[in-house]
């Protein structure tokens, strides 16, 4: 178990150092300069523009300037910014917990939500509230976020006055409840669906059978045999989830006005901001990879027959 | 069994950390705020400033916003352009090439110091220097002096730049290269701000938490999110804060601000998000601001370019009476631009009626001109713009015009973003015309043209380049005074339109608002609203 972990862990290195080099390069292929981009329409010195890419050392070929940035990131060093000169650790720090409360409070929202209805619906298959169920997450994977987004701003801030139409304390989870549900909205239709046919399936298998004969009571054949035979998929997909839930959030940061890491990744890329860019992006490769480790692990504790040596 | 407990563990572990590390970083870190800040506050949406807050490194409007609360510099302008002298008791000036300012006395910067000629002197030599890369370090390149301390390549020669000399405490001179007599005009840049001696010690803390001698001191910075200031009591100026403080306040999307103000949590939004254009004087009643403001927006032919190299003046006219500027402003930019009748905007110095034809729309005049000016080479040219700025729709409009007009086929030419766009014009790739936009620096007709459509000029991204207009640019820089030097530029602007180095499409508005909450909500000249005159209700 350990040495899987430990396995497991070091794979991560080469993956880390892959997905970053190709990340700088896809960076530095981009046509723009930031440096000069950050000078606008109106007139400019070349000159400074010349000298400021030198203190940066963003004259230097590509494979220095990568060298440069990882030498810096293995002593805990994510650079600075070009326009704002403030240190790319800070700027992070600063968006990072914001997209983890909404997240987190998303990713709750998923679970608990979505694997409720999943059963319930995945208990009495083709019934009028199994099929309620479909209709409803059919119109939830049909509708675009931005659509979610803005009805239901206009309709419990504007119409009903709920709640604020954007947040503007994000560690107030009220102001950060709508956003959330919004974010939320797409993946609680899957995993509702998922839940849902997973049940519906292992409902009719043979052990599932043996449970009922041996006389156990339903709370234990529902909970105890049926739940962890079912969540497998289910825990597989809420696990990459997690990794989309945060990245996947700039449209519904934008309509809450939520500063959090997508929002922050997309304008540091239209400012051709290479070292943010690469920056955020290995954090969320860095994320993805625990998140599937955490994945497989939990496997283990839902079906006792998988083992990890 | 045994696997599946450790393992249990492990995750349980993971998972507690993560929630704990989410925890840690919520306490604390931003203020309950909630509405528009502490009473006697305004708010507005004011984005994160690009760079640190150091007056010559701003030059975007989010920054300026901020710097312009901190700091004052010499003089600064009124709504229709004049000067008004805010820290200079006067700019005076006999020749145009020496000038002699003199400050007002008993001014201070926020933490007590007093502002001298030294202030002054000190901060525009720092500014200047090519090792301290100011983005406005350009804007003192008239000062003798200034090639020792910005040379275009290696080490500055000099830390100071020789046509700056202090009288006494209050009293300095400027020495100029050559003769500009608009040159006081260009002093109402906050880029000429003065600067503490506390600037020196730590530039870089410095540009996190200025102290400057305007009407607001620094209270706060909470990056993206908000920066606040409070208003100074014992400052002198004209421009005296008449609210408790400000709030600017960071949106992701120009809708976000706009519900914000309309659902009263904000008090004040600079321009309103195009959804939200067609109703915006309905929500907002009194509070919506529309006003013309001193930028242009023109389409520049690239005149190296395969299409417009060596073109026929007549053709550039022509294009530009195939444009209905009336109803494209109308319809597609719903009324946020005025229809362009010259190549200075309303609101400069010098503006004038430059009676002709060709900014007005006529079809047939457009085809007979285009015929007798050859046409354009392949009937065909595109159009550079960047798709991150909302410009696609009157690009489009525009193209549409000209083609139905003269059957002349016009297609926009996309480039993903500003970046790449600027890119583009800065290495000579344009292929055919571009997006050309320019918002008044200072109010003069000076700025609209010379840094424009001079061979020199670093914004000349066109390439135009015409001996005659050049040396008519250069004459009117030399004039004695800043009259003989407006007329000559007038006279310019009148050859302008028979060598047609851009099109000049039309003047924009500012489009803004305020909430109930809030009162006295002015524009400047160059389309800022003027914080400082802001009054609580």
């Amino acid at each position: 178990m350990g040495r899987y972990v430990a396995r497991r862990l070091l794979q991560m290195i080469p993956v880390f150092i892959g997905s970053t080099l190709i990340i700088f390069c896809m960076m530095y292929a981009l046509p723009g300069d930031p440096v000069r981009a950050m000078m606008g329409d109106q007139a400019y010195d070349p000159a400074v523009v010349a000298s400021i890419k030198k203190d940066l050392g963003l004259d230097q070929p590509l494979l220095q300037q990568y060298v440069n940035y990882m030498t810096g990131l293995v002593q805990g060093d994510f650079g600075t910014q070009i326009a704002s000169q403030r240190p790319i650790s800070d700027v992070i720090t600063d968006a990072f917990p914001v997209t983890i409360r909404l997240t987190i409070f998303a990713f709750t929202f998923v679970t608990l939500v979505g694997i409720g209805l999943g059963v319930v619906a995945g208990l009495r298959p083709d019934t009028l509230r199994d099929r309620g169920l479909l209709t409803l997450t059919l119109v939830l994977v049909s509708m675009p976020s931005f659509v979610l987004g803005f009805l239901l701003q206009y309709l419990l801030a504007f119409k009903w006055s709920v709640t604020t139409p954007t947040v503007t304390d994000s560690t107030d989870f009220g102001q950060l409840a709508l956003p959330a549900t919004v974010l939320a909205s797409l993946s609680l239709a899957y995993v509702a669906r998922l839940t849902r046919t997973s049940i519906a399936e292992n409902l009719r298998s043979d052990y599932m059978r043996t449970a009922v004969a041996k006389g156990l009571p339903r709370r234990r054949v529902i909970g105890v045999h049926l739940m962890r035979n079912s969540l497998i998929p289910v825990v597989t997909f809420l696990g990459i989830e997690i990794g989309s839930l945060m990245t996947g959030a700039i449209v519904t940061e934008g309509i809450f006005n939520v500063r959090g890491i997508g929002i922050e990744i997309y304008e540091a890329l239209t400012r051709r901001e290479g070292a943010t860019v690469v920056g955020i992006a290995s954090l969320m490769v860095l994320i993805y990879l625990a998140a599937s480790l955490i994945v497989d692990l939990l496997y283990a504790v839902l079906d006792p027959r998988i083992r990890y040596a | 069994m045994r696997g599946a407990k450790s393992a249990k563990w492990v995750a349980g572990a993971i998972v507690v950390a993560l929630a704990a590390t989410a925890c840690g970083g919520g306490d604390g870190d931003e203020g309950k705020s909630k509405g528009s800040g502490p009473a006697g506050y305004v708010s507005i949406d004011v984005g994160e400033p690009q760079k640190p807050l150091i007056p010559a490194d701003t030059n975007e409007s989010n920054g300026s916003y901020v710097i312009q609360a901190l700091f004052t510099q010499l003089l600064d302008f009124d709504s229709k352009g004049e000067i008004v002298y805010t820290n200079a008791e006067s700019v005076t000036t006999e020749d145009s090439k020496t000038w002699t300012v003199k400050l007002k006395k008993g001014w201070k910067f926020h933490n007590g110091e007093d502002v001298t000629s030294k202030s002054y002197i000190d901060a525009w030599n720092w500014y200047a220097n090519i090792k301290n890369n100011q983005q406005n370090s350009f804007w003192f390149q008239d000062i003798k002096g200034y090639d020792d301390v910005h040379p275009e390549k290696g080490d500055p020669k000099a830390e100071t730049m020789s046509g700056l000399k202090a009288l006494d405490d209050h009293t300095f001179t400027i020495e100029l290269k050559y003769t500009m007599p608009y040159f006081n005009y260009k002093l109402g840049y906050a880029t000429w701000a003065p600067l503490p001696k506390v600037f020196y010690d730590d530039p870089k803390a410095f540009g996190q938490k200025p102290v400057g001698n305007g009407p607001y001191t620094f209270e706060k910075w909470d990056h993206k999110k908000l920066i606040q200031v409070k208003a100074w009591d014992e400052y002198q100026g004209p421009n005296k804060a008449k609210n408790k403080g400000v709030q600017f306040k960071a949106y992701t999307t120009l809708e976000a601000a706009y519900k914000d103000v309309v659902s009263g949590n904000l008090d004040m939004i600079r321009q309103v998000g195009p959804t939200d254009l067609p109703k915006y004087k309905q929500d907002l009643g009194d509070g919506a601001i529309e006003q013309p403001y001193a930028a242009i927006q023109t389409l520049t032919p690239a005149f190296y370019s395969k299409t417009f190299k060596d073109i026929d003046p007549k053709v550039l006219q022509g294009l530009s009476m195939a444009i209905d500027r009336e109803t494209i402003t109308k319809t597609v930019l719903n009324n946020t631009r005025t229809p362009a009748e010259s190549f200075t905007p309303p609101g400069v110095k010098g503006n004038q009626d430059l009676d002709t034809d060709v900014f007005t729309y006529n079809p047939e005049k457009a085809k007979q001109l285009i015929e007798e000016g050859g046409g354009v080479p392949g009937n065909k040219f595109t159009v550079q713009y960047n798709t991150d700025g909302g410009h696609k729709e009157w690009v489009t409009a525009v193209c549409e015009s000209i083609r139905k007009a003269t059957g002349v086929d016009c297609v926009g030419d996309p480039k993903p973003d500003f970046a790449t766009d600027l890119e583009a014009r800065d290495n000579d790739q344009v292929k055919g015309m571009y997006r050309g936009g320019w918002v008044a620096d200072y109010p003069v007709n000076a700025n609209f043209m010379k840094e424009l459509y001079h061979t020199t000029a670093e914004a000349n991204n066109g390439r135009f380049s015409n001996k005659e207009i050049d040396k008519l640019m250069n004459e009117a820089d030399q004039a004695d005074s800043l009259e003989a030097s407006v007329k000559a530029f007038q006279e310019v602007e009148k050859k302008l339109v028979e060598h047609m180095p851009a099109i000049p499409l039309w003047y924009y508005r500012i489009n803004g608002g305020h909430g109930k909450n809030v009162d006295n909500v002015n524009v400047d000249f160059h389309g800022d609203l003027e914080v400082w005159a802001v009054t609580t209700k």
